[in-house]
C-alpha cells in the first residue's frame, strides 16, 4: 500500500482562547488504506497534540467519532481517505454546540434518549423462576433493524428539522422508542407515546429522509417516524370515534 | 476549566448542503402549484355557476400562454410530488409476512398501479375515450 500527502482543513475551537471557531490546515503523509480517523490520530501524534476529538473503537460500533466530513455527517473511522480528492474539510457534527475542536455537546441528545425510555418495559413482570421472555424469529425481525442504532447522532446532524427546531426529539430517539414499541415482549408504549406522539416528537418531522440516508448502520429512522405518525393517528381515531375500545 | 460551548447559527445554506435537501425543498414547494391549481378550479366552478358567458370567458382565459405555462409547471410538480411520495411509501407502510418483509418495490408498485387506474377512470369519466 502506498502513501500520499493529504490536506485536512479542521475546524478548531478553544473555549478559553477563541471567540469563534476557525479552520486550521494540516498536511499529513497518510497511508492509502487509512480512514479520516487515522489521519486525525496521526496529526495528533506527530503534528499537533492539542487537536481534540472523540473516538474509541475504530470499527463503526461505538458511535463516538461522528463528524462532518466535506459537509456530510460521517463516522471518521468509516470514511476512507481514498474516497476523497483535494482538501478534506473536517468539522464537528452540525446542529450541536461545539465543546472544543471536533467535540460537540451531546447533553441534549442524551436527555432526549432518556425521555423515550429506550429499554424493555415488560408487559407483565414475572419471577426469574418462570424463565426468559421468549420471542420468535418473526417477532425479532419486526424491530431488529432499529436495534442496530449506535447513538452516533449522524442523523441529528443530517436533520434540518432538528437544526431549526432544537426541541424536536429527533430521529434516533424516536427510532429507538419505536424499536421497543415493536417488541413483542414490551408493554411500555403508552409511556413512550407521551414523548414521541407529541408535537415535539414525530409530528415535527416533515420526512426529509436525510436521517436514513446518512445512518452508518442502515437503520431507517425516517421510516420509524412515519410509522409512529400512522399508529398515533389510528390511536386518535380509536380514542375519539370508538372510545368504548379504550382499555 | 470553564465551559463555553459555541453554538453555530443555522442559515438557509443547509438547503444547498447536499442535493437531497434541494430535492426535498422542491417537493415542499410543489404544494404552491398544486394549491394554485386547486384555487383555479374553485374559480372555474364559480364562473360556471354564473352562466354560459362567464364560463366561456373562463375557458378562454385557460387558453392564454400564461395559463398553459402554469398548467405545464403544475403538472410537472404534481407528478414529481406523487412519484417521490409513492417511492417513500415502503418506509411508512412496511408489510411483514412471516419472518420476511414484502419488497419495497411491491409496496410502491401497488401505489403506482392504483394511481394509474384512478387516473384512467377519471379520464374515462371526463370522456377522453
Amino acid at each position: 500500500m502506498g502513501e500520499r500527502l493529504v490536506e485536512l482543513e479542521v475546524l478548531r475551537y478553544h473555549p478559553e482562547k477563541d471567540t469563534e471557531p476557525r479552520f486550521q490546515r494540516y498536511s499529513a503523509t497518510c497511508r492509502e488504506e487509512w480512514v479520516v480517523l487515522d489521519a486525525l490520530n496521526h496529526i495528533k501524534e506527530a503534528i499537533d497534540p492539542t487537536l481534540s476529538y472523540r473516538w474509541s473503537c475504530h470499527m463503526a460500533v461505538c458511535g463516538s467519532c461522528g463528524m462532518m466530513i466535506n459537509g456530510e455527517p460521517k463516522l471518521a473511522c468509516k470514511a476512507f481517505l481514498r474516497d476523497y480528492r483535494g482538501v478534506i474539510r473536517v468539522e464537528p457534527l452540525a446542529h450541536f454546540p461545539i465543546e472544543r475542536d471536533l467535540i460537540t455537546v451531546i447533553d441534549d441528545f442524551m436527555a432526549k434518549l432518556a425521555r423515550v425510555r429506550p429499554y424493555l418495559i415488560p408487559k407483565e413482570a414475572k419471577p426469574l423462576s418462570e424463565g426468559e421472555y421468549r420471542q420468535t424469529p418473526a417477532e425479532l425481525n419486526h424491530f431488529k433493524q432499529y436495534s442496530m442504532c449506535i447513538n452516533c447522532m449522524l442523523c441529528y446532524a443530517a436533520c434540518p428539522e432538528y437544526g431549526l427546531i432544537p426541541k424536536y426529539i429527533g430521529p434516533a430517539a424516536i427510532a429507538l422508542a419505536h424499536r421497543y414499541n415493536q417488541d413483542s415482549r414490551d408493554g411500555g408504549r403508552d409511556q413512550r407515546q407521551q414523548e414521541i406522539a407529541a408535537t415535539e416528537g414525530a409530528w415535527e418531522c416533515s420526512f426529509v429522509g436525510a436521517c436514513s440516508e446518512v445512518c452508518p448502520e442502515h437503520v431507517d429512522p425516517a421510516g420509524a417516524i412515519q410509522q409512529v405518525k400512522i399508529k398515533s393517528t389510528v390511536d386518535w381515531y380509536a380514542q375519539h370515534l370508538m372510545p368504548w375500545l379504550k382499555k | 476549566m470553564s465551559r463555553k460551548p459555541y453554538v453555530r447559527a443555522m442559515t438557509w445554506r443547509w438547503i444547498v448542503r447536499h442535493p437531497r435537501y434541494v430535492r426535498y425543498m422542491v417537493r415542499e414547494f410543489s404544494c404552491l402549484f398544486i394549491g394554485g391549481w386547486t384555487l383555479l378550479m374553485v374559480w372555474g366552478l364559480q364562473q360556471l355557476a354564473e352562466g354560459p358567458a362567464a364560463w366561456a370567458a373562463f375557458l378562454e382565459c385557460l387558453e392564454s400562454p400564461a395559463s398553459i405555462v402554469f398548467h405545464v409547471l403544475a403538472l410537472g410538480f404534481a407528478a414529481y410530488h406523487s412519484i417521490t411520495w409513492f417511492n417513500l411509501t415502503p418506509k411508512a407502510l412496511p408489510l411483514q409476512i412471516g419472518e420476511r418483509f414484502v419488497p419495497d418495490a411491491a409496496i410502491a408498485g401497488v401505489h403506482f398501479v392504483a394511481w394509474a387506474a384512478l387516473s384512467l377512470a377519471v379520464l374515462y369519466l371526463a370522456g377522453a375515450f
